[in-house]
């Protein structure tokens, strides 16, 4: 039987993955796809959660339902993330991360 | 009685208030006024003096922060302040009426009688001070009348530097005064009572405070003194402020200004008598002052300048009797006797000086007598009641103060002696030289008695010059004060003091019967001690170089390190963080990241 | 059984999610994400929420995916060329990555209370749709609201964002 420690590894591991793309990937889409990913690892460790903190005898469906708003709001987030990308390649004509400099001091 | 009392203070400040504003003008009205406000003021002090009220009106609350610190504003009547009130009050409307001829035709003619006015109020809200605080603001404005009176030729660069160093000499006093002031306030304060800074708080706690504290806040008290009546160290003013116009001098700078230090000791008598070192020094200070002003005073040419070293000789015998402890009349009685002779003094060299045209220096002057009769009466009065010949007001005060020095501490009363024979030379010397011989200068041959206004002043006061030490007279004034019973002395006490009077003006003639010229010239007293060089020396190395080592401090200190250093170590540190702003998206989440493992990491270890 | 589901579908998201992180085309990321996001799908079903799984599934991989397919295609974007590499930024990456990871394993393995099996429900028959129904219009109703206007506000941004010229 998987334990929550198995859940919370595979989330985590995710969760690493997602970070490493974020910090290592030089092109601004793969970028925002690791960015999911990481969302979607702590959704991973939300629901293995409320799994298994049992409330009354059930499980607990607090957890589940911030899941459900946390994917709706990545939704929204994703198309307005995507739009500012769409629109700063129409500016720019790059999506690589390091020609995106100009905030710089 | 206490509307008496109020007018009686206020009415000079009126009169010089009107003078300042409206009668700016008119010449005859600002003498009036001023005069008129001394003679209602002499009236109110009479009235209140053959009353005999003793009483404590208090006025108002200058600073009220509740019972632990208030400084009321108050007047307080009893017989010292009533004799002080007197002695003021009588001599002020001479003075004045004289200057109505002495300044005749002078510039600043309202701004003077103003500034008399002015003087005259501070000088009874001394008088009539109530506590410490309210005397020592009197007191500051007394120093302020003084500089305005003292420059009143500003023009003259001497005469502005006077005014300057009579203020800021005064000003070293009051710091230890001041002092004292906030020591007395301290030692008074209990942990359920306030301190007390008025006179009967303080009179009456004298025993309940440490003899040491006690000790250090009377001799800082006396500081006041020290510089307000010109005692070494701080007596250099003094002979400079002649510089101002010699009504002034005789009122402010012989008769009352310079009594109220020993006015002062007089008030905190019971104090000082408690402390037997305070007074040691207090005594030993007189002494010094009255030798060393003495000696000085052989040397000096200038006819206001010999009558300004025997005033601060004189003074040193008022301190001097102060220091004895043997009761507050002692000093009081002979600045009654002082005020009225040296008043009469100074009016008559005034007199000498307007009938010579200005001129001061004693050796253009000569053979006046025959040419300033009344003038000359009026001197010889005031010179022989302050060389202390028998019947004359002078020898009853200084006789006492000679025989209570001999009962009480044989040490001053040698010097005492010593200098009780020099002021007989020196004012015989300058009788001498300006009165007697045949006249030195075209000024001497021409000179004439001065108007009525100006002489009638000098025959009414050499009337007390000549009574005011008769037993009467001074029983009628200080019987209330304290004792003043003669001590027992042996036989030849009173002889040395006749024979020094004797000694003195014998000398006087063999030098200077006949003399053109000073036959005595001795550098040492000529330069003053060097005294002035001395202070001039510390002036100009000791304040000048801590004025340079706080520049010092201000500019590379302060302003380099402080202000300027601590805007460079901002400005680095915000230039140093400017480069962390990379612009680089995946530079930023690498912070974010480390930074959020840090947190988690620190998260962990600590709880 | 659950166990060896477990690992399965663990093993193809971990495995699909690098694929992400490493592969250079654009779509052959994408894809692997979609794999990877229905993966983590058939994870919430052994977890006993069907429900998220489905909305998982309908929700990221059926439409934010899709959008993602829709950008790259919009953008043109090709396999990107490789640059020098950074050696000091890669290697903050990958410190920061192992940093996270020590951290987690140090985490999961400190208390005796995550290596408990699977905790028995007292009534494995409820329908976790209807609780979750229950749930958000018992305790979470203005929450939920918002979330409406924050998809209108999201829907008003795009369109916004996305003008192609600024007048």
């Amino acid at each position: 039987m998987p334990t929550l420690a198995n859940y919370l590894i595979a989330s985590g591991l995710l969760f690493a993955i997602g970070l490493g793309g974020v910090l290592l990937r030089r092109s601004i889409i793969i970028i925002f796809m690791s960015l999911e990913m990481m969302l979607s690892a702590a959704n991973l460790s939300l629901i293995a959660f409320s799994r298994f903190g049992l409330v009354s005898g059930q499980q607990n469906y607090d957890p589940q339902v911030l899941v459900f708003f946390i994917i709706t709001v990545a939704a929204a987030e994703v198309a307005v993330g995507l739009a500012i990308i769409v629109s700063l390649y129409r500016a720019r004509r790059t999506t690589h991360v390091e020609d995106l400099d100009h905030l710089k001091f | 009685m206490s509307t008496v009392a109020w007018i009686t203070l206020v009415s000079p400040l009126v009169a010089a208030a009107l003078i300042l504003l409206v009668t700016r003008s008119s010449k005859p009205l600002a003498a009036g006024l001023a005069i008129l406000s001394s003679l209602i003021a002499a009236l109110g002090a009479w009235i209140i003096f053959t009353r005999g009220v003793d009483a404590d009106f208090h006025g108002f609350n200058w600073v009220d922060f509740g019972p632990s610190f208030t400084l009321p504003f108050g007047i307080a009547l009893d017989p010292l302040s009533r004799t002080m009130l007197v002695i003021v009050t009588s001599i002020s409307p001479l003075v004045f009426i004289f200057s109505l001829g002495y300044m005749k035709g002078e510039e600043g003619y309202c701004r003077y009688f103003a500034g008399l006015a002015l003087f005259l109020f501070s000088m009874l809200g001394i008088v009539l001070a109530d506590n410490l605080v309210m005397m020592f603001i009197f007191w500051e404005l007394v120093g302020v009348s003084s500089y305005i009176l003292i420059g009143h030729y500003f023009q003259k660069d001497s005469a502005a530097d006077a005014a300057k160093q009579a203020f800021i000499v005064n000003r070293i006093g009051d710091f230890g005064f001041m002092l004292g002031i906030l020591l007395f306030w301290i030692a008074t304060s209990t942990s359920t009572t306030a301190g007390t800074i008025s006179f009967a708080g303080l009179n009456a706690s004298a025993g309940n405070i440490n003899p040491a504290v006690l000790s250090v806040a009377v001799i800082l008290i006396f500081c006041g003194t020290v510089g307000k009546s010109a005692q070494f160290p701080l007596h250099v003013w003094l002979p400079n402020s002649m510089e101002g116009p010699t009504p002034v001098s005789s009122l402010l700078h012989a008769a009352t200004m310079v009594a109220a230090g020993v006015y002062l000791l007089a008030r905190i008598f019971p104090l000082l008598s408690a402390s037997p070192e305070a007074a040691e020094i207090i005594a030993w200070t007189g002494a010094i002052t009255a030798l060393g002003a003495g000696l000085l005073a052989i040397g000096q040419d200038d006819i206001k300048r010999i009558l300004a070293y025997s005033t601060i000789s004189q003074l040193g015998y008022m301190v001097t009797a102060a220091g004895l402890a043997v009761s507050a009349a002692l000093p009081m009685f002979h600045l009654f006797t002082h005020a009225f002779f040296k008043c009469l003094l100074f009016l008559s060299a005034g007199s000498v000086i307007l009938g010579m045209h200005h001129e001061q220096d004693i050796w253009k002057m000569g053979g006046l007598k025959n040419k300033m009769p009344l003038t000359f009466l009026a001197y010889c009065a005031g010179m022989l009641a302050l060389s202390g010949c028998p019947f004359f007001s002078g020898h009853y005060s200084k006789d006492l103060i000679m025989a209570c020095a001999w009962d009480h501490h044989r040490g001053v009363f040698w010097v005492v002696v010593i200098a009780a024979a020099l002021t007989p030379f020196y004012m015989a010397r300058q009788a001498l030289v300006v009165f007697f011989g045949s006249p030195r200068s075209e000024a001497a041959k021409h000179a004439h008695e001065s108007p009525r206004v100006m002489t009638v002043p000098l025959v009414l006061l050499s009337i007390p010059a000549i009574g005011a030490g008769w037993p009467f007279i001074e029983h009628l004034f200080f019987h209330e004060i304290g004792p003043l019973a003669e001590p027992e002395v042996p036989g030849f006490v009173p002889l040395v003091f006749l024979g020094a009077f004797v000694a003195g003006i014998a000398l006087a003639l063999v030098l200077y019967g006949k003399a053109v010229k000073d036959p005595l010239r001795i550098p040492l007293l000529e330069n003053r001690f060097y005294i002035d060089t001395l202070y001039e020396w510390i002036v100009a190395n000791v304040q000048g170089g801590f004025a340079r080592l706080l520049a010092f401090v201000d500019r590379w200190l302060i302003d380099g390190v402080l202000v300027r250093g601590s805007a460079t170590i901002i400005w680095t540190l915000g230039f140093a963080l400017r480069f962390l702003q990379l612009g680089n998206i995946q530079a930023y989440a690498f912070f974010f990241g480390a930074g959020v493992i840090a947190l988690i990491y620190v998260l962990l270890t600590v709880h | 059984m659950l166990l060896s589901a477990f690992w399965f579908f663990a093993t193809l998201m971990i495995a699909f999610g690098t694929c992400v992180v490493l592969l250079r085309n654009p779509v052959s990321c994408a894809m692997s994400l979609v794999m990877s996001f229905v993966s983590l799908a058939a994870l919430f079903f052994t977890l006993d929420a069907p429900f998220i799984g489905i909305i998982q599934v309908l929700v990221y991989a059926g439409a934010v995916m899709v959008l993602f397919l829709f950008i790259i295609m919009l953008l043109d974007l090709r396999t990107e060329k490789s640059r020098t590499l950074n050696i000091g930024a890669t290697a903050g990456g990958v410190l920061v990555v192992a940093a996270f990871l020590c951290i987690l394993i140090r985490i999961v393995t400190s208390t005796s209370a995550f290596s408990l099996p699977i905790p028995p429900q007292h009534d494995p028959q409820i329908s976790d749709v209807r609780m979750i129904g229950m749930t958000i219009f018992h305790s979470f109703g203005l929450p939920f609201e918002v979330l409406g206007v924050l998809l209108l506000v999201a829907t008003v941004g795009v369109v916004v964002l996305s003008r192609k010229t600024l007048r």
